[in-house]
C-alpha cells in the first residue's frame, strides 16, 4: 500500500491485468488521473472518447477508459462511491485565476503536479489532456449548468481500476482548497496494487 | 491528350485547372466549401472574424485552436465548460485556452453545438493530417468541440444526441493569433454530414470597452490574462 500525502502526486507502470485501487481514506478528497499506454503515450486517455463509448459523462462500474484510438486503457471493476467525474478537468494556476481571482495564482494545483510528475517520465505540456477526477462530483443542469459541488464520497470508498494494458498512471492528489471537490481540507489517499 | 511524353504530359497537367468552388464572402481573405470528410487550416490574426456556415443544415465543424505564437498552449475544453459554469456552447462563450486566456470569442451563433464528444476516429484522423501541415502531431490534439450537431446531458448523466438543428452559422472573433483546425465529418453520435462553409475576414478583437470583456468576473480575468500576455510581447 502506498499512501499518496495531501497535495501530492504520483505515478507508477500497472501492468496489464493489475488492479490500481484508490482509497479516499478521509473522504470527499477529488483524484486528479490521467493514464497513458506505457508502450506509446500518444495513446493516452481521452475523456470524450470515453464518454461516447458509454454514453454518459459519469464513471462508475464498468466504465472502459479509453484512448484517443478507442483501445481500452482501464475498466473500473471496483467502484463503492457512485459516480465520477470526466469533464471538469484539472485545477491550475492559470485557470484558478480565471475561477477565484488573480490573488490565487500562487497557489498549488493538479496541473502543477502533473507536470512535475509527468516529466519523469519525459512527458511534458503537451501530454496533459482532460483527466478523470475520482470522487469529485460535478453535475449538469438541465440548462448546461455545471459546476464543482459538495461531494458524495466519505471516508474509506474504493475505486478499482483493472489495467487492459500496461499502463503509465498519473495522479495528482488535489490541493485545490477554494471550491468543495475536497471539502476545502485536502487529505491524504491510498493505493494498492495487486 | 497525349502524356507519353514530357511535352504531352506538361500539356496535360496544365488543360487541368478549374474553378474552384467557393462559398460567396465578399471580401473575405478565406473563403473554403468543406466537403463531408474534408477538413481545412489556417493561422489567423488576432482580430480575425471566422465565419462557419453549415449551408444545408446537417454539417459538422469539429473545431480545434492552437496559439499559433506557442501552439502547446491550445484549446482546453475542460477549463471552457468549467470556467464559465456551463456546458453548451453559445454566444457570448470564451473559447480558453490552458493559460487561462481567450482564443476566440464566439459572438454568434444559431443551433446547438457539444464540447462533450470531441470527435470520431474519422475526425481524429482529419485533425492528425490538418494538425500536421502546421508541424503539429498526435501529442497536439487534445479534446475538440464540434458545432452543429447538439448533444444533451441528461440529470443521470446519459447524453440525449440532439442531432442537426437546420441550416446556421457560428462566428469567432480571434483574441490570439490562431492555428485553426476543422474537421468536417460525422458527430460521433451520429452518421450523415453535409458540406461546410468556412470565411473570414479581418477584423478587431475583443476591447475592454466591449460589453463581452466583461460580461462574467471569470471571462474578464480571462480577457486581462490575455492583454498581460500580448502586452510582454509587444503586441498590443
Amino acid at each position: 500500500m502506498t499512501v499518496v500525502p495531501a497535495r501530492a502526486p504520483w505515478s507508477g507502470v500497472i501492468a496489464r491485468g493489475q488492479t490500481l485501487t484508490i482509497i479516499d481514506s478521509g473522504g470527499n478528497q477529488a483524484v486528479d488521473f490521467l493514464v497513458y499506454d506505457a508502450a506509446d503515450t500518444s495513446v493516452r486517455y481521452s475523456a470524450p472518447d470515453t464518454i461516447v463509448m458509454q454514453g454518459n459523462i459519469f464513471l462508475t462500474s464498468g466504465s472502459v477508459l479509453y484512448s484517443g484510438a478507442r483501445t481500452p486503457l482501464m475498466t473500473v471493476v471496483e467502484d463503492t462511491c457512485g459516480r465520477h467525474d470526466t469533464i471538469g478537468g484539472a485545477c491550475s494556476k492559470e485557470s484558478n485565476t480565471l475561477r477565484y481571482g488573480h490573488h490565487t495564482r500562487p497557489q498549488h494545483a493538479c496541473v502543477e503536479n502533473f507536470l512535475l510528475e509527468g516529466s519523469k517520465w519525459g512527458l511534458g505540456k503537451r501530454d496533459l489532456v482532460s483527466n478523470v477526477n475520482w470522487y469529485m462530483n460535478v453535475p449538469v443542469e438541465q440548462d448546461g449548468t455545471l459546476g464543482i459541488v459538495d461531494g458524495i464520497s466519505s471516508p474509506g470508498l474504493r475505486v478499482g481500476l483493472r489495467a487492459e494494458t500496461d499502463v503509465l498512471v498519473l495522479i495528482s492528489n488535489c490541493p485545490q482548497i477554494n471550491n468543495p471537490c475536497n471539502g476545502f481540507d485536502p487529505t491524504p489517499i491510498e493505493l494498492v496494487v495487486s | 491528350m497525349n502524356t507519353s511524353t514530357t511535352y504531352g504530359a506538361r500539356d496535360h497537367a496544365r488543360a487541368q485547372e478549374q474553378e474552384v468552388e467557393r462559398p460567396d464572402a465578399p471580401g473575405a481573405f478565406w473563403a473554403e466549401r468543406v466537403q463531408p470528410d474534408g477538413y481545412a487550416h489556417r493561422v489567423v490574426a488576432r482580430g480575425t472574424v471566422l465565419r462557419m456556415d453549415d449551408v444545408t443544415g446537417d454539417a459538422c465543424a469539429h473545431v480545434l485552436l492552437h496559439h499559433a505564437d506557442q501552439p502547446w498552449e491550445r484549446l482546453n475544453v475542460a477549463d471552457t465548460v468549467k470556467v464559465q459554469w456551463n456546458a453548451y456552447l453559445g454566444a457570448g462563450v470564451l473559447l480558453l485556452s490552458d493559460q487561462g486566456r481567450v482564443l476566440a470569442s464566439i459572438t454568434e451563433s444559431s443551433g446547438a453545438h457539444d464540447a462533450l464528444c470531441g470527435t470520431s476516429p474519422q475526425g481524429r484522423s482529419l485533425f492528425t493530417l490538418a494538425a500536421a501541415k502546421h508541424g503539429l502531431t498526435p501529442r497536439d490534439l487534445p479534446p475538440s468541440l464540434s458545432f452543429f450537431q447538439g448533444v444533451h446531458v441528461m440529470p443521470d448523466g446519459k447524453l440525449d444526441f440532439t442531432g442537426a438543428s437546420g441550416p446556421g452559422s457560428v462566428t469567432l472573433r480571434a483574441e490570439l493569433p490562431l492555428i485553426v483546425l476543422i474537421a468536417n465529418t460525422a458527430h460521433p453520435l451520429g452518421s450523415t454530414c453535409s458540406a461546410l462553409d468556412v470565411a473570414a475576414w479581418r477584423g478587431e478583437p475583443t476591447a475592454p470597452s466591449d460589453p463581452l470583456w466583461t460580461a462574467t468576473p471569470e471571462g474578464r480575468r480571462a480577457f486581462e490574462n490575455t492583454a498581460d500576455y500580448l502586452t510582454a510581447r509587444g503586441l498590443s
